[in-house]
C-alpha cells in the first residue's frame, strides 16, 4: 500500500468503524454461545459473564444430546438446505444463462415473471402451498420442504447469475460453437466456472434463509422423523417453562454447520474478487 | 468454384436493417479484408459467414455447399477473436487440439495437428501454460494456431490486432501474411484499419451502412475510387477535398491527394495560411488553413522548414484529382455529370 494514498488517521477511523460493528453484530451469538456453556442459575444471575469454574455447565448439552433425536434434525437440516442449495445454483444458472444468451419472443417478459419472486414472499401462498402438498401426498417429507424452498431461492438466482452472465465474453462462447462444443458443454465448462464468485453470492444468500426457517418445517413436515434443527429445538421453548441451558445449547450447535458451509463458499467469493481484480 | 459466395446476403435486427443486400465472390486462396468504420456491419458479416449469426434472406455458400441452415462446427471454418476467446481452463496444447478432440479425430492425429501449427508459430514452451500465464501477442498466436489446427476451408479474422500495441501488430501483422503465403488458404479479415486493408488484402471489401462501397485490389481502390466515401476512408493522410468551382471542371467536389498538392510560399491557385507542421523525420505533414476549402493536408517527403501562421499557396497537380458529383460518386473523364453513377 502506498503511503500516499493511506493516511494514518483515515485507516484507524476506517478500521474503527468497522471493529465497532463487528462487535455489534457478533455481541447476539457471543452471549448465545457462553451462555451455553453455564449453569442454569449463572445464566439468570449474570447472563453477560464468562463461565467460570463455578458457572461451568454441560447440562445444555447433555438435554439436547439426550432428549429428541437431534442428530437425525440435523441431517435432516443439512439434507434440505444442500439439495435445495443445489436445484437453485443449478435451474437459477441454466434460466439465467437461456435469459441472457439467446434471444427469444418474450425473453424480457420472462426474466420480468421469474423477477417477480423477489417481490412477493413466498409465505402468501402457505395455504394454497399446504393443499398441493397434502393433494400429492408430500406432507411430512423432506421433499415438500426442498420443493419450497427451491421455489423461494430461485427468483433472486436468476436476478443475479443473469447480470452476470451477461458479462461473460460472447466470443469465448462462439469460440466454442465453431469448435463444435454443444451448449450444454459451453455452459458447464466455460460460463459456469467464470461465474462462480456470483455462484457463491447466491449460494450464501440462498442458504442462511433456509437453515434458519421454522415456518415452513411447522406446517409441512413437523413429524418426529423430518424435522429440521430450528423446529427440533422449539421443544425445548414450553409455554410456562423454557429451559433455557437446551436452547442456548441447541443454537450454538446450530451455527456450526451453516458457518462451515459459509466458510467455503466465502473463500470463492473472496478468490472470485481478487482474481478480478489483478487480472 | 469460389472458395466463399455471398448472395444478396440481408440482416435484419427487429426493423433496422443491418446488412443490405451484400453479394460477394471470394477466390480460393484469396486474402479478403472487409473494412469501414465502426457500425458498417463488417462484423455483423463475418459473424454471418461463421454461423453465429442468421441470415435473414439470401444465401451463403462455402466451396460451393450453401450453408445458411448448418451449424457452425460443421461449417468448415475456423475464427480468430478480438479478444483471443481462449478456454481459460485448458492448457495452450488443449485449447489448440480441442476441436479435432470434438470432431472425434485420434490421438495421434491431433497432437501432430497441434505440434506442427505450434512449430509454425514458435509456440514450442508454451504448449502447457495457460491462457492466464501468456502475454497478449502471446494469446493472439495460441488463437491463430488453434484456427491452423483445424485446416479449415476459411479462415476468419475478426479484428485480430486491436488489442496488441502498435509494435506488436506490426509484427502479428506480418505473420498473418507470412502464414497465409505458406497455408495458401482462404482469409476472411474485418478490420476498421486501413492500413491492415491495404497491406494484407489481395481483396478490400470497404463497407458503409451494410452496404459494399467498392470491391478491388488495394491500388486499384487507391488509383481508381469509386466515390467520396473510398477515396477518403483508403489512403493515410486522408484525402483532401476540394470544392471545385475555382477549376473549371464541372465536378462538385474535388479530391486530391496530400501528396498530390503542390506548396508555394509564393504564388499558387489556393491561397492560405499554415496551421500546424508535423514532422515525421522521412515525410512532413503541413496543415494548411484555407478561405474556401477548409484545411488542407500536404504531403511532402524528407524535412522542411515551415512556420505555423505563415502564408502559403497550395497549387493541385491537376491530373492526379479525382472529380465527384453531387451524390459523392465518381466522375470519370469522358463522362457527363448525371451518368455518374459508378458501378463497384
Amino acid at each position: 500500500m502506498s503511503s500516499a494514498r493511506h493516511s494514518l488517521p483515515r485507516s484507524i477511523a476506517a478500521h474503527g468503524i468497522l471493529i465497532t460493528y463487528t462487535l455489534i453484530a457478533l455481541f447476539p451469538v457471543f452471549v448465545i454461545v457462553i451462555n451455553s456453556f453455564k449453569s442454569r442459575q449463572a445464566i439468570f444471575r449474570e447472563p453477560l459473564a464468562l463461565p467460570t469454574r463455578e458457572t461451568f455447565d454441560l447440562i445444555g448439552f447433555q438435554t439436547v444430546l439426550a432428549q429428541g433425536d437431534f442428530f437425525q434434525y440435523f441431517q435432516n437440516s443439512m439434507i434440505v438446505t444442500v439439495a435445495s442449495l443445489f436445484f437453485v445454483l443449478l435451474f437459477g444458472a441454466m434460466a439465467a444463462f437461456a435469459l441472457s444468451e439467446y434471444r427469444f419472443r418474450g425473453n424480457s417478459l420472462m426474466g420480468l415473471y421469474l423477477a417477480l419472486g423477489i417481490m412477493i414472499p413466498i409465505r402468501l401462498g402457505t395455504v394454497a402451498i399446504l393443499q398441493l402438498m397434502v393433494a400429492t401426498g408430500l406432507v411430512n417429507t423432506l421433499t415438500a420442504l426442498v420443493l419450497v424452498y427451491t421455489a423461494q431461492g430461485l427468483p433472486l438466482a436468476i436476478f443475479i447469475l443473469s447480470e452476470f452472465m451477461r458479462n461473460v465474453s460472447d466470443d469465448l462462447k462462439n469460440a466454442g460453437r465453431i469448435d463444435g462444443l454443444s451448449e450444454y458443454r459451453i455452459f458447464f465448462r466455460l460460463v459456469l466456472p467464470l461465474v462462480r464468485p456470483a455462484m457463491a453470492t447466491v449460494a450464501v444468500f440462498t442458504m442462511i434463509p433456509i437453515w434458519n426457517d421454522l415456518w415452513f418445517p411447522l406446517i409441512l413436515a413437523p413429524s418426529e422423523p423430518t424435522k429440521t434443527i430450528t423446529l427440533g429445538s422449539q421443544v425445548f421453548i414450553g409455554q410456562f417453562v423454557t429451559n433455557w441451558n437446551a436452547v442456548l445449547a441447541a443454537l450454538s450447535l446450530a451455527i456450526v454447520p451453516v458457518m462451515v458451509l459459509y466458510l467455503i463458499f466465502s473463500r470463492q467469493l473472496i478468490r472470485g474478487i481478487t482474481a478480478g481484480a489483478v487480472k | 468454384m469460389s472458395a466463399l459466395t455471398l448472395s444478396n446476403v440481408t440482416k435484419t435486427f427487429g426493423t433496422t436493417e443491418v446488412i443490405t443486400g451484400v453479394d460477394l465472390d471470394v477466390e480460393p486462396g484469396e486474402f479478403c479484408v472487409f473494412v469501414g468504420p465502426s457500425g458498417c456491419g463488417k462484423s455483423t458479416l463475418l459473424r454471418m459467414i461463421a454461423g453465429l449469426e442468421d441470415v435473414t434472406s439470401g444465401d451463403v455458400s462455402i466451396e460451393g455447399r450453401r450453408v445458411n441452415d448448418v451449424a457452425p462446427a460443421k461449417r468448415e471454418i475456423a475464427m480468430v477473436f478480438q479478444s483471443y476467446a481462449l478456454y481459460p481452463h485448458l492448457t495452450v496444447r488443449d485449447n489448440m487440439g480441442l476441436a479435432l478432440k470434438q470432431a472425434g479425430a485420434s490421438r495421434a492425429d491431433i497432437s501432430a495437428a497441434t505440434d506442427k501449427a505450434s512449430a509454425m508459430l514458435g509456440l514450442g514452451p508454451l504448449m502447457d501454460r495457460r491462457p492466464a500465464e501468456l502475454s497478449g501477442g502471446q494469446r493472439q498466436r495460441v488463437a491463430i494456431g488453434r484456427a491452423i489446427v483445424r485446416r479449415p476451408k476459411l479462415f476468419l479474422f475478426d479484428e485480430p490486432l486491436s488489442n496488441l500495441d502498435a509494435a506488436l501488430r506490426v509484427a502479428t501483422r506480418i505473420e498473418i501474411a507470412r502464414l497465409h503465403r505458406e497455408l495458401g488458404a482462404t482469409m476472411v479479415y474485418v478490420t476498421h484499419d486501413q492500413v491492415e486493408a491495404m497491406t494484407l488484402a489481395d481483396k478490400i471489401v470497404v463497407l458503409r451502412a451494410g452496404r459494399v462501397e467498392q470491391v478491388g485490389r488495394p491500388m486499384d481502390l487507391y488509383n481508381d475510387p469509386a466515390n467520396t466515401f473510398v477515396a477518403g476512408f483508403i489512403g493515410s493522410p486522408q484525402m483532401n477535398f476540394l470544392k471545385s468551382g475555382p477549376l473549371g471542371i464541372s465536378s462538385v467536389q474535388m479530391g486530391i491527394r496530400p501528396e498530390h498538392l503542390e506548396i508555394s510560399t509564393e504564388a499558387g491557385q489556393i491561397a492560405g495560411k499554415i496551421s500546424h507542421v508535423e514532422k515525421l523525420g522521412g515525410e512532413t505533414l503541413v496543415y494548411v488553413l484555407t478561405e474556401d476549402h477548409g484545411l488542407l493536408t500536404v504531403r511532402l517527403f524528407g524535412e522542411h522548414d515551415y512556420q505555423v501562421d505563415a502564408p502559403v499557396w497550395l497549387t493541385p497537380d491537376a491530373a492526379r484529382a479525382f472529380h465527384f458529383d453531387e451524390h459523392g460518386q465518381r466522375l470519370r473523364p469522358g463522362e457527363r455529370p448525371a451518368a455518374g453513377r459508378a458501378t463497384p
